[in-house]
């Protein structure tokens, strides 16, 4: 039986939580058990009600979160791939080009390419930018 | 710029809206945490109209309507208190202030919950935060001229 009500609602809450803390400090290790206390779920629990509540595990928004944000420096500073693929929160510049074309469609050098983004608040940057496809080119 | 067409109607934005599913709760922290002030605390029954505007700004406020019946059913309070808890039922206020560290140093203090730390934006310092139930703010040192 899925929780409803008020103790979902709460739930929610504190997913909600554990989802800023990935937007804010994504280029941190943040593993499951870390993201689990900031929700005060339990770490068997936890990537299971994420997913229900946002639709996508928490390894996937978290790696989404790490590619708008290389997409937004690639477009926003002059760092290289390298330099940027560290800051975002990525070990290995192998992992992060295969992913991020994967997510994005094109390497990162080629995406590069488009220029500067629009000026949004942050927040709404981060929130609309964040791509919404994995594993596959989005349909353009 | 966009220019209008017609003759202005309207003069002024002067109450906006947010859902909050606690008004008691929403008090605590709207006027306790962010300084804001009770401009009407009406009991309509069914309803409670309570609105809250900034000191010095009493024409513009923002509406802290709970959802629930008669205005919708119970079961469409409880897809409205879901949204809320998943931080997507629009309820976004943005705020000027006049020095960003200085206000969010003061709301970190009263434990507000701090979503993005103060960034050096084009347009200002600005930072993020969240109400106790899920609404998204966003408070800026907005750039002169």
């Amino acid at each position: 039986m899925p929780v409803v009500g008020a103790a979902a609602e709460d739930a929610n809450r504190r997913l909600l939580r554990a989802r800023d803390a990935m937007d804010r400090a994504y280029a941190e290790p943040l593993d499951v058990p870390t993201l689990a206390r900031i929700a005060h779920i339990s770490e068997a629990h936890f990537i299971c009600t994420f997913r229900a509540a946002f639709g996508e595990t928490p390894n996937r928004y978290l790696q989404r979160r790490r590619v708008e944000r290389a997409m937004f420096l690639l477009r926003s500073t002059d760092r290289s791939v390298t330099d940027i693929c560290m800051d975002v929160g990525f070990s290995s510049l192998g992992t992060f080009s295969r992913v991020f074309r994967d997510v994005v469609g094109e390497p990162p050098s080629l995406y590069r390419r488009r220029g500067p983004m629009p000026l949004a608040p942050s927040c709404f940057a981060m929130a609309w930018s964040r791509p919404s496809s994995f594993g596959e080119v989005r349909g353009t | 710029m966009i220019v209008s067409s017609v003759v202005p109607m309207l003069t002024a934005i002067t109450i906006t809206q947010i859902y909050v599913p606690d008004q008691d709760q929403a008090l605590d922290f709207y006027v306790g945490k962010l300084g804001f002030e009770v401009q009407s605390d009406m009991d309509f029954g069914p309803m409670r109209w309570l609105t809250v505007n900034l000191p010095g700004q009493p024409d513009r406020a923002v509406l802290l309507e709970k959802p629930g019946p008669p205005s919708m059913s119970d079961e469409t309070a409880a897809q409205v208190r879901e949204a809320i808890s998943k931080g997507v039922a629009g309820g976004h206020l943005f705020f000027a202030c006049d020095d960003a560290y200085k206000t969010h140093a003061e709301l970190r203090a009263k434990g507000v919950e701090i979503t993005e730390e103060p960034v050096d934006q084009p347009y200002g310092i600005d930072f993020g935060l969240r109400d106790p139930f899920g609404n998204h703010i966003r408070i800026a040192q907005m750039k002169q001229g």
